[in-house]
């Protein structure tokens, strides 16, 4: 088992700042004031950034894996988190295999 | 049965489908990251200690040597930036925790079990045992399967043959529809999708997180009734009162 100092030193810098994004929103919590447009923004965070995070691999890798994730949208719309992303994997694995990609 | 079992046995009901589907992800972080050049004792402090799939991949994405680390801690700052708006919003919901146990718990939100919180809070008092046993079981399952991974990593063949890369975006687009609150939330998705896809074509990662969420919530914004529940401002302060997602159930 190896550990390399400037791996460790880079690993702690990023659980740093992501200790620091956790807690920081749970400090200034109390300050915030929610009505009409602010609120409806505070509302649509959680799928803004879910998607945001997922873009890329969705719509930019190739037309499998956005056929994947609307076959997995579909699921989402009726059935359970894990059946979705069941059938999600399930879809990619049956595009892929064949179209030979 | 004590309520504590009781709250305990929820919260683990609660996060148990994404734990497993954070099965593949782990062990395909951990191969991933073991293929970049990474000890075993590496991935598992990062695990341990930044806990964050999506940055996590993105360092791996990075991972040079020697390692970059300003670019790493950039691009893992930008990526988690969502950490401060989703623990503003989870915040007030949290009045039955103690200062140590908000601290503790807060240290170890995902995006799942977060989630998970973020529902559960809109019915029940979100109680410690609840949010202790969700978010540790979940932290110890990252550790795990991530390990495993990084271990088992050289003898993968292909992760794709058996589409674990895809299971992250299964998983979330499963989380989102958990969100799902008509109209106003399609029209967010659509614009954090668009921005985020452009924006990684255009600059590459990290930037599509942060232009992705702003777009999807700036349109949001733009949508929204400027004067709606404008009485309500002392409610929206209120815990539990102002829920980021609907259950769809």
């Amino acid at each position: 088992m190896s550990l390399d100092l400037t791996n460790l030193v880079a690993i702690l810098c990023m659980a740093g700042v992501t200790y620091a994004t956790r807690l920081s929103g749970f400090l200034i919590a109390h300050r915030l004031v929610l009505h009409g447009r602010m609120k409806a923004g505070f509302q649509a965070i959680p799928a803004a950034v879910l998607t945001a995070v997922i873009a890329p691999s969705v719509l930019a890798t190739g037309w499998q894996e956005t056929a994947a994730a609307a076959v997995t949208i579909l699921a989402a719309m009726r059935l359970p988190l894990l059946a979705t992303v069941a059938i999600g994997v399930g879809a990619i694995v049956l595009l892929r295999a064949a179209t030979g990609s | 049965m004590s309520s504590l079992a009781t709250e305990a046995r929820a919260g683990l009901r609660d996060i148990a489908p994404a734990a497993i589907a954070a099965i593949p992800i782990g062990a395909l972080f951990g191969a991933l990251a073991a293929a970049k050049g990474l000890s075993p004792l590496e991935v598992s402090l990062m695990s341990l200690f930044v806990f964050a799939g999506g940055a996590q991949f993105a360092a791996v994405e990075i991972w040079r040597f020697p390692a970059p680390i300003a670019v790493l801690t950039f691009s893992t700052l930008l990526i988690n930036a969502r950490h401060v708006l989703m623990g503003a919003s989870l915040a007030p919901k949290t009045g039955a925790l103690r200062p140590w146990q908000k601290a503790l718990g807060f240290a170890v939100m995902a995006d799942e079990n977060w989630a998970m919180m973020e529902r559960r809070a809109q019915r029940h008092t979100l109680t410690p045992a609840y949010v202790m046993a969700m978010s540790f079981v979940f932290w110890l399952n990252w550790q795990f399967w991530t390990l495993v991974g990084a271990l088992a990593g050289t003898f993968l063949s292909d992760p794709r043959m058996v589409g674990a890369d895809f299971a992250f975006s299964a998983l979330f687009i499963g989380l989102i529809a958990g969100f799902w609150k008509g109209r106003a939330t399609g029209v967010t998705v659509a614009a954090s999708g668009v921005a985020a896809a452009v924006t990684y074509h255009l600059a590459g990662a990290p930037w599509h997180v942060a232009a992705g969420a702003l777009a999807g919530i700036g349109v949001a914004c733009l949508m929204a009734d400027p004067d709606e529940d404008a009485s309500a401002d002392a409610a929206a302060l209120a815990p539990r009162a102002a829920p980021v997602g609907e259950v769809r159930s």
